[in-house]
């Protein structure tokens, strides 16, 4: 089965993977376990973690059944090699944390390459928070696998029980008699490939001595130098620049393009391949000049607008999709026999805009062709799909195809897709030398794809003690990520509609989470209101999840909900998930001012992800997720008419600045009894139902839509007929 | 006409090292700092002055190069973050960038790092205010502002005289 086919069951909200190719062209080993010497030990994909790798261990080992591998080298280096990408998570850090805690090797002798599909196993892609809880017990249980080996080769060597010898920082010691050998001299001479063992034991968390701790980034200084290279900063000798020729809006096609005046300067290609056109020269500006005395006829169709997005979203999609998004409606008991007879109900509708991700690095790469086979740097959350995409465009075996993907600037989501590499070679196999394609920020927010807009309705009924007796709710297009309530509701019914989307659409952190924790928290607070009961009063109520119920009141103790009133002008709020293993609460306070701008002053968050790896770096993505949250919650949407979008800069689309910081109270619950899951995500969901309901308690202005002021709060009067439904 | 029809000879300081270079009229700094001197620390962000990615220094003070035409710049210094560390010694901003861990993907990080030295050496000890003011022209999308600005004054305590090194 191929990779795409297996992708709906494992996560249904990967819209962009079902897209087709941008472009189809007209037609036109891997070598990584060579080593030299010492100690290989190999990872090799179980059923049980088959979902990680994408396929199921059964059978011969081959290539496809490797998840990673890791090799102690003769001096001593470790290296260690895993598909997963670094784009700003600090994997690179974390995992070479959890190797160096296993291993008993310092840090610094341990080295990860990743992210190259000629040099490590294939990997689905980094994405869904699955690093940490997946690959890095792995790549622990592999470390565990050598470090055992190495101390049974120590004992040969010196005739003693492997029992009686200690491992630490890189060297195998014998106490008794005081010998003690490095790992490279230990493996010298001898070639030992072992496969992880199952049973390995592994350190407790209680016992980490490296992982658990906060160890700097491990390539920051090349960061803060300047040094890194990212894959629009590579260059290869002869190298030239590349442009595309981009449709005036979404849906046109080219019906002929005059490519005379272009093609008549001197040093500049022209590619005419169907409906991509493309230009390379020796300088950016020159391929830019030619790009822009293309003479193009485009062909239009009528395309929709932001004003009735909402209504076309509750359209079902025609054809209806067989793939698999939708899924089956979530039910449990009778909704409709509940609502009947529940004490008070509830019905309202939210909305979620269309926001775009923004990495600061757009989309880049370098395509190079040699002899028939193309290697490509580029910039991707899916070195692999990457890599099959661009063997698809081209009808390349995949082994002809190498993609490597350097430390990349951010993706939050928005980086799955291969369409900068597939041009870049496309420009390349043209100009026959290597070309640099580096997406502008306008092409980025035209061409790349967004978070789904979405519109959910809930329906909810409570007992007389604020207890729901039913709660149903639909999504339409957002997706089904976090969908299902963490509260205890009797009677349930909740569902994903998925719709034909007027903008191209994919995954962005923690996917639909966000929309779907806003709508319901929203809810919660709205039933709060209805039942005049405190909001954190009727979360309790409903809760029965200990872990969540442990850090809605760690975050409630800490911001002092107990005490805070709110007034007018002056609001306070509270919210919870769940999502990805991981929990989060989110306290704020805000200040709206008369004329309604809208100012958090305060985000008071307690998380909880099981054992922490590294506090410092978990500490930095949950300010990140917050301060982020900040931005899709108040003011971040893509605009849109007739195709077209009307905000593609950043002087048009406002992302979260210095000057938008409230004060930051973060608290981390470890749990080192817990497996440690993924943090990179969850803690953005608390931010956006907090937010509304401190703007509802300063304002009495219920907000339903995300986001919720992009030009400050309505006046009352136009709030109160904004209500009314 | 051909592409190259506009290419000058133009002779730019660039961290304290002359280079002659062959430039478009129209070309920015930032390109030609990337594409023909190979100077990669500089990045594109926006194309807009909007992000602060492709800071550099001009006769020290803090410019967006994706804005500033090469050819204005002939005869005046440039420092890029290249030119940022001091005899193989890392500023006391990026020490403290480090130390305090404030960059997830880096991309913002050298942009945000120029602005910062230039901000310390004309402000030896910036008040909040001047410092957030500083910054709030730069976008870090992984949004470590909270670690940036407390870096920034850790740097800037760092740096401030003291009785057994008075500056």
């Amino acid at each position: 089965m191929s990779e795409k086919q297996r992708d709906p069951d494992l996560e249904p909200e990967r819209y962009e993977l079902r897209e087709g190719l941008p472009y189809r062209f007209e037609l036109g080993r891997r070598g990584f376990l060579q080593l030299l010497g010492g100690v290989v030990v190999l990872v090799v994909t179980t059923d049980a973690d088959g979902q990680e790798s994408g396929r199921t261990g059964a059978g011969a080992i081959t290539d496809r059944d490797l998840a990673a591998w890791l090799h102690v080298s003769e001096d001593g280096t470790v290296t260690v090699s895993t598909g997963k990408a670094e784009v700003g998570q600090n994997i690179r850090t974390s995992l070479t944390q959890a190797v160096a805690e296993e291993l008993r090797a310092p840090l610094a002798s341990i080295r990860m390459v990743m992210g190259d599909t000629d040099l490590t196993p294939f990997d689905m892609g980094t994405f869904g928070s699955r690093t940490t809880p997946f690959m890095a017990p792995q790549l622990r249980r592999a470390a565990a696998t050598a470090r055992e080996l190495l101390k049974e080769l120590a004992a040969q060597e010196w005739g003693v029980e492997p029992a009686a010898l200690v491992v630490a920082e890189g060297r195998v010691t014998h106490p008794v008699t005081g010998r003690s050998l490095a790992f490279g001299a230990l493996t010298k001479g001898q070639k030992l490939v072992r496969t992880l063992g199952e049973d390995i034991p592994l350190t407790p968390a209680e016992r980490w001595t490296v992982a658990g701790r906060s160890v700097p980034k491990v390539n920051g200084r090349d960061h803060v130098t300047g040094r890194h290279r990212y894959a629009s900063d590579l260059t290869r000798p002869g190298m030239w620049h590349g442009t595309v020729l981009r449709p005036p809006a979404i849906g046109a096609t080219l019906a002929s393009v005059d490519t005379s005046a272009a093609e008549a300067m001197s040093g500049v290609v022209v590619v005419r391949d169907g409906d991509f056109v493309g230009v390379a020269a020796s300088r950016a500006s020159a391929a830019a000049r030619a790009r822009d005395a293309l003479r193009p006829v485009w062909k239009t169709t009528p395309q929709p607008s932001g004003r009735d997005l909402y209504d076309r979203l509750r359209k079902p999609p025609e054809p209806e999709p067989s793939d698999g998004r939708r899924g089956a409606p979530h039910v449990v008991g009778s909704v409709a026999d509940a609502l009947s007879s529940a004490h008070r109900r509830l019905e309202s509708t939210y909305t979620v805009a269309y926001i775009a991700h923004v990495p600061l690095e757009p989309r880049a790469a370098v395509a190079e062709w040699i002899d028939g086979r193309l290697t490509v740097w580029t910039g991707t959350q899916r070195p692999f799909g990457v890599r099959g995409e661009l063997a698809e465009a081209f009808h390349l075996p995949e082994e002809k195809v190498r993609v490597i993907v350097p430390d990349t600037g951010s993706g939050y989501g928005g980086k799955h897709t291969g369409e900068c590499a597939v041009e870049a070679a496309r420009l390349a196999k043209a100009a026959g030398r290597p070309v640099k394609l580096v997406w502008s920020r306008e092409e980025e927010f035209r061409w790349a794809y967004f978070r789904p807009a979405g519109v959910i309705d809930v329906h909810s009924g409570v007992d007389a003690e604020g207890r729901l007796v039913a709660w149903e709710m639909h999504n339409y297009n957002s997706g089904s990520a976090a969908i299902r309530t963490p509260y205890a509701a009797p009677n349930q019914r909740i569902e994903f509609h998925p719709s034909d989307s007027p903008l191209r659409q994919g995954s962005y952190r923690v996917l639909a989470a966000t929309a779907n924790n806003f709508a319901r928290e929203s809810h919660m607070d709205e039933l709060a209101a209805a039942m005049k009961l405190d909001p954190l009063e009727l979360r309790r109520r409903n809760l029965e999840d200990p872990r969540l119920r442990a850090v809605l009141e760690a975050a409630a103790d800490r911001f002092g909900w107990a005490k805070a009133t709110s007034e007018p002008g002056h609001g306070h709020g509270i919210a919870c998930g769940v999502e990805k293993g991981s929990y989060v609460a989110t306290c704020t306070e805000v200040r709206v001012d008369a004329s309604g701008d809208v100012r958090v002053l305060r985000l008071v968050t307690a998380f909880e992800c099981g054992a922490i790896v590294n506090p410092e770096h978990l500490r930095n993505q949950v300010e990140g997720c917050l301060v982020m949250g900040l931005g899709g919650a108040l003011f971040e949407a893509v605009e849109f008419d007739k195709g077209e979008i009307l905000n593609p800069r950043l002087s048009l689309y406002r992302v979260p600045r210095v000057s938008d910081l409230p004060e930051i109270d973060i608290m981390l619950l470890d749990r080192k009894d817990l497996p440690s899951a993924g943090a990179g995500e969850t803690p953005i969901v608390g931010v956006a139902p907090a937010l509304a309901g401190a703007i509802f308690a300063a304002t009495a202005t219920r907000l339903r839509a995300l986001p919720l002021a992009p030009r400050g709060i309505p006046r009352p009067r136009e709030a109160a007929s904004r209500r009314g439904r | 006409m051909g592409p190259e029809h506009a290419v000058a000879s133009l002779e730019l300081t660039v961290n304290g090292v002359r280079r002659r270079v062959e430039v478009d009229a129209e070309e920015s700094l930032l390109s030609v700092l990337r594409d023909e001197l190979d100077l990669t620390g500089t990045k594109y962000g926006c194309g807009e002055g909007q992000c602060g990615a492709c800071t550099v220094l001009v006769d020290g003070r803090p410019t967006r190069s994706c804005l500033t035409k090469a050819v204005t710049v002939g005869g005046r210094a440039v420092t890029t973050i290249e030119g940022i560390e001091e005899n193989g010694r890392l500023h006391a901003v990026q020490e403290a960038f480090l130390e305090v861990g404030a960059m997830q993907c880096g991309y913002c990080t050298p942009g945000l790092i120029v602005e910062a030295v230039a901000l310390l050496r004309r402000e030896r000890d910036p008040s909040e205010t001047e410092i957030a003011r500083a910054m709030e022209g730069h976008i870090c999308r992984c949004c470590t502002y909270p670690r940036i600005l407390r870096a920034i004054r850790q740097a800037a305590h760092a740096a401030r005289p003291t009785k057994e090194n008075p500056r």
